[in-house]
């Protein structure tokens, strides 16, 4: 089926059979792959991005979903060559390690600051507890919104 | 989706609901509520606030992400005993709205869910959403799960209060084929509240009891999530725990 | 919280060199390279955990659309067999199958829904066999062998002094049990393979140590190492679970075979099958000390279970044994360790290397000794902390740092969290996180220690060198320093690392990292927290040499050094056990303060205090980073992290059931670094990787027990544990001691055939 999304701000015709996911036409057909596919159940959030402005796992939503969608994901963040805040953030705190969650870690980040601008530290971790990381056990995660924090506001 | 990420189902074709718009509302009509199976679990957050325990059940599914795309409707569907949102409808008494091309129909919850994974929808039929009458009262939801956040429930319950009713409604996920009610706790408690008395605390014999029925009322099983003696303990715990919130809240004025 | 700063030198928390790529999205890990005109794989995989193959039938998906190629065991031309230690495990099975998730065959296909839906089809006839799935029922004379030559894979055995008569006042009995734990990299198995013109293979791996895989991947090709070139991709994360071949043979042969590239993924459920795991353990030991508290003996059986195949498990095992007693100095030790073959499925590196599971046992051990002595814990151990020149039961002497006591002090002093209110809280702050269970109710603190050491590279003789190559340029705009390595970074920031040793000892401020590839010399495993210490050693030389030649003459032209790096020499086990096998070692004490539900049996952790014996710290915020990462992984074995086995088959192959932290599970993790400098090691450093999760476990149980006065015997925790509907892990005794040779793999002593890293040793002795 063809569909038609908006995906970073560009208009895209692709055409998928029924049973793919968003996660799978954004990295093999739109060859965006800085979304990650760590279990294909929604239990990682390392597939996280925005679909009409909420964001969602998308290895749980069927491509055809994103028909007439505006979808963005972690690649739309750095504009000409400069990382956006939350992305600073992350590289200042040493927030990463492997890197493998960080795409997700990042878009969730941007989404809670978006929303909640001085988030509790229950809400912090409420916010991101779809997002699994095996290496950094979250203590610099955590310190990277606050500085993120700081920095947007 | 799950299934079809890992080859287990290979639809060819899809019915995309998503932007079906009266599956995407929720209404109240004199006391009346529905709420259509497209709600989101996020959205009931935001826009169901009033109704306390469906609240806390949503909020205990999943993460920001799936609560952005999970729908009541999907709860319904699966029919899963651990589905969330399933036990505060159980409390609620909610009647399952379904249709076809001929004809919608109300189906009491507890005809609805006939078994683990099982419901009575038919294969032309689309699940519209759930009704209920209100109830002015406060409510408690709570489920456990071996780890804090992200968790299939081991053991989850829904207290509610229908002061105007004289009754409490007591339902049970995860201990039984089905999500289900504590029917003989409910009797117990419908009989030794005292409902004109609100600020009389409940004689801690009756609270006791009141859990112990609640366990009894499950029938769990031994799952690589959890063992059928911890669910029922979990449960008669629980069960105390919430009756006592819940007569708090009401004797504070809470809802 | 620690910030980075720019200038980049050794000790300062400088900017990871490749963490711009990661925040991006534009790091490219192995999952996400591709190819023109590629080829996807999938494999066929053993349902069963023992099992005859009966038939294979692959002619219905031969003829699928797009597929291109089906291999098996039949197609296995030169080498059969691959393994760490010992090739005794087949690229594809043949007659028999061992373990749940053993390879059969592979299908190369033109997209992985159409190798997917191939390998459905390839039709497999099995006949069950007996299996052996316990580790104690393994030992057993009439238990079902997984290999013919019986189910001990190595037997260890250490004598020291004179337990047996030792004089001790007070003695104390446990018995500990830790489960199957898996490593969660998040990051899948991953291979491209690319067939070249000259009949090679070029391949993008996903791997802990480039030149062991192609040593194995090489005679299996029937290719010369030449040919076999290997790029490292991207890794997500490994913690042991990427030292053994998981994609790349099988890839590299459908690359060979059918002209094309070939790339092949695993996905989560079939990635638990892909790797190995943590060897689960049984541990029975004894502590006999005088009524003062003095150590006077220690006595312990332990039983590691191996699985279906060799791996690493010889040398987890050696392990396990030398640290059995804990870092304590007792003057009589009898410690008998073995690890058996099962058909459950194979375990090997996990961070840690068998001393989390040792650990565990010991300070329980300990801490019921000092409940028997009416002593303080600290107490107990600060009378018996090994220092520097103590001997430890293999009869080698701590040469290095070993500043135990200052650690329990260090760790002591850390001030404790407030206590907090129970009620009023956000729901989410208490046990059970979002299950909204709670306003407070029946909540009890508890407190608890642990203490920790292991080694730091790798031992009982095996000379795990580094080479690098560091070139010095000019440039318009000033030096430029590069550095060619073979080491593996898959996230604890090595290449960071390497990076400001260059930037300090050669003054320039651009640091290139080059493409890692085989054709640098082997760095050694990126495992055994060894290559701040190995790599680093190797770049430092490469740069001293640089300097020397920079004494003899200007930068004009570019100048290049190759360095290789040794560590001091270990030796074997004699036959009592005594020897040198290990070339340095490192400490650890943590502190964790946990929050009880004590009527719903649910955990909340409320903080963790550590302090670390780390030489010298080069980058703060990356150690840290270890620390925090590697105590998190620990309080998953102490609460939810299990794989669960019926019958040798894993019921829990997802992140479903498979539980591994949230960021809810977590607590603030405090950590002081005592910096004694090793004056063995480049910069004085000592590996800081896998300390945090050889003790963290023992930590978090030591404070459930604490908060709730049960025994809590075995790792994971349950609720029903601390609730009391689980009772205590019981034990009709040790399990009895198998008749050896001696202190090597059996194995070994049947000539079998040598795995990568056998032969490597082999060849330095």
């Amino acid at each position: 089926m063809l569909i038609r999304a908006t995906v970073n701000g560009v208009e895209r015709a692709v055409d998928v059979p029924p049973a793919t996911s968003l996660l799978t036409l954004l990295r093999e057909e739109l060859e965006l792959t800085g979304s990650k596919n760590a279990c294909e159940q929604g239990e990682c959030g390392s597939c996280s991005v925005w679909l009409d402005g909420e964001v969602v796992c998308s290895c749980l939503v069927p491509a055809v979903q994103a028909d007439g969608a505006d979808v963005r994901t972690v690649e739309a963040l750095a504009e000409n060559g400069d990382l956006h805040p939350v992305q600073d953030a992350f590289l200042a705190a040493g927030a990463v390690q492997c890197g493998f969650c960080t795409p997700g870690l990042v878009v969730a980040v941007a989404d809670l600051l978006a929303r909640e601008p001085h988030p509790s530290e229950e809400t912090i971790r409420e916010a991101l507890a779809g997002n699994l990381c095996r290496c950094t056990g979250y203590q610099k995660i955590i310190d990277a919104v606050r500085l993120a924090e700081g920095a947007l506001a | 989706m799950v299934a079809v990420n890992f080859g287990r189902a290979r639809p060819a074709e899809l019915l995309d609901l998503s932007r079906v718009e009266e599956l995407r509302t929720w209404r109240r009509d004199n006391g009346r509520v529905f709420v259509g199976s497209g709600m989101t679990f996020a959205r009931i957050t935001r826009e169901l606030a009033s109704f306390r325990p469906l609240v806390e059940a949503s909020r205990s599914v999943g993460s920001p992400q799936i609560r952005n795309r999970a729908t009541i409707g999907g709860n319904l569907g699966t029919a899963s005993p651990a589905g969330d949102a399933l036990p505060v409808l159980a409390a609620y008494g909610a009647d399952i709205v379904v249709a076809s091309q001929a004809r919608e129909r109300r189906l009491p919850w507890n005809e609805f869910f006939t078994g683990p994974k099982r419901c009575a929808l038919e294969p032309d039929e689309l699940i519209v959403g759930a009704e209920w009458d209100a109830v002015a009262g406060p409510g408690s939801f709570a489920k456990v799960g071996t780890r804090n956040a992200m968790v299939i429930a081991i053991a989850g319950i829904c207290v509610q209060l229908d002061p105007h009713g004289r009754s409490v409604r007591v339902a049970l996920g995860s201990v039984a084929p089905t999500v289900v009610r504590a029917p003989e706790a409910e009797e117990l408690a419908a009989g030794a509240i005292a409902w004109d008395e609100p600020d009389r605390p409940p004689a801690e014999s009756f609270v006791a009891e009141f859990a112990r029925l609640a366990a009894a009322a499950a029938s769990p099983i031994d799952d690589v999530r959890g063992t059928a003696a911890y669910r029922r303990h979990v449960v008669e715990v629980l069960a105390r725990r919430e009756l006592e919130w819940v007569l708090d809240d009401w004797r504070n004025g809470a809802c | 919280m620690s910030v980075t700063k720019e200038r980049g030198w050794i000790g300062e928390s400088a900017r990871r060199v490749d963490g711009e790529p990661k925040v991006t999205g534009e790091f490219a890990y192995g999952s996400d390279l591709g190819t023109e005109n590629m080829l996807w794989g999938a494999t066929v995989r053993s349902p069963h955990a023992s099992a005859r193959i009966v038939s294979l039938d692959a002619a219905a998906a031969m003829g699928m659309e797009g597929v291109r190629c089906i291999l098996t065991y039949k197609d296995l031309e030169h080498a059969k067999t691959f393994g760490l230690e010992f090739c005794d495990q087949p690229v594809f099975a043949e007659d028999v199958v061992r373990y749940f998730g053993e390879p059969v065959a592979v299908v190369g296909a033109e997209t992985p829904e159409q190798a997917r839906l191939a390998a459905e089809a390839i039709a497999v006839e099995y006949e069950p066999l007996p299996l052996v799935t316990d580790m104690e029922q393994a030992l057993r004379p009439d238990a079902p062998r997984v290999h013919p030559f019986g189910n001990v894979l190595r037997h260890v055995h250490i004598l020291h002094g004179d337990v047996e008569n030792a004089d001790a006042d007070v003695w104390v009995d446990g018995y500990y049990e830790t489960a199957m734990q898996d490593q969660a990299a998040l990051g899948p198995e991953a291979t491209l393979a690319v067939p070249a013109d000259d009949g090679g293979i070029d391949l993008y791996a996903v791997t802990q140590w480039i030149h062991v895989d192609r040593q194995q991947i090489a005679p299996c090709l029937g290719l010369p190492e030449e040919k076999v070139r290997i790029t490292l991709a991207g890794v997500g994360g490994a913690f042991g679970s990427r030292e053994d071949i998981h994609t790349q043979i099988h890839a590299c042969m459908l690359a060979l075979r059918t002209g094309r590239a070939v790339k092949m993924v695993y996905g989560r459920e079939e990635s638990f099958s892909g790797h190995v795991h943590r060897h689960p353990s049984r541990t029975w030991i004894r502590y006999g000390a005088k009524r003062d508290g003095t150590l006077v003996a220690c006595d312990v059986r332990l039983l590691f279970d191996g699985g279906a195949y060799a791996s690493s498990s010889p040398a987890v095992v050696g392990n396990a044994a030398t640290f059995a007693c804990g870092p304590y100095e007792v003057p009589n030790v009898h410690v008998e360790g073995t690890v058996v073959y099962t058909n459950n499925p194979p375990c090997g590196a996990m961070r840690g290397f068998g001393a989390p599971q040792i650990c565990f046992a010991y300070e329980a051990a300990m801490d019921a000794l000092a409940g028997k002595l009416g002593m303080d814990p600290l107490d107990l151990r600060l009378k018996n902390a090994v220092k520097r020149g103590s001997t430890l039961p293999t009869g080698q002497v701590l040469e290095g740092p070993a500043p135990v006591s200052e650690l329990i002090e260090r760790c002591r002093a850390i001030p404790l969290p407030d206590d907090e209110p129970p009620a009023g809280r956000d729901p989410i702050a208490y046990p059970g996180g979002a299950g909204n269970v709670s306003r407070g109710e029946a909540l009890k603190r508890g407190v608890g220690y642990a203490v920790g050491f292991k080694n730091i590279m790798y031992s009982e003789g095996f000379d795990d060198a580094s080479e690098a190559t560091v070139t010095l340029r000019p440039t318009p705009d000033g030096p430029v320093a590069s550095v060619r390595t073979a080491a593996v970074e898959y996230g604890q920031g090595l290449y960071t690392v390497l990076a400001q040793i260059v930037r300090t000892e050669l003054g320039v401020d651009e640091v290139v990292i080059e493409p890692t590839t085989s054709r640098n010399g082997s760095a050694g495993s990126t495992s055994a927290s060894r290559q701040t210490t190995m790599t680093g050693g190797a770049v430092l030389g490469a740069c001293r040499a640089i300097r020397d030649a920079l004494l003899e003459r200007e930068l004009a032209e570019p100048i290049t050094r190759t360095y290789t790096h040794h560590h001091a020499p270990t030796t074997g086990l004699d036959e009592h056990g005594q020897g040198s096998p290990h070339a340095a070692f490192a400490f650890v004490v943590q502190r964790a303060v946990v929050e009880v539900d004590q009527e719903l049996g649910l955990v909340r952790v409320v903080q963790v205090a550590t302090a670390q014996d780390a030489g010298r710290v080069i980058n703060p915020q990356l150690a840290e980073g270890q620390v925090e990462g590697g105590t998190a992984q620990g309080l998953g074995l102490a609460l939810t992290e299990e794989i669960q086995l019926q019958d040798g088959v894993i019921r829990n192959a997802s992140f479903t059931d498979y539980l591994i932290p949230t960021i809810l599970d977590v607590a603030p993790v405090v950590t002081e670094f005592v910096e004694e400098p090793d004056n063995d090691s480049p910069y004085g450093v000592k590996g800081v990787g896998e300390l945090a999760t050889v003790v963290s476990t023992a930590a978090v149980a030591a404070a459930l027990r604490a908060a709730t006065g049960r025994v809590l015997n075995r790792v994971p925790v349950h609720p029903d544990d601390l609730v009391g509907i689980r009772s205590e892990a019981t034990t009709s005794g040790p399990a009895p001691v198998p008749d050896v040779p001696g202190q090597k793999s059996i194995p070994e002593y049947l000539g079998l055939g040598l795995g990568q890293q056998m032969l490597m040793k082999a060849s330095d002795e």
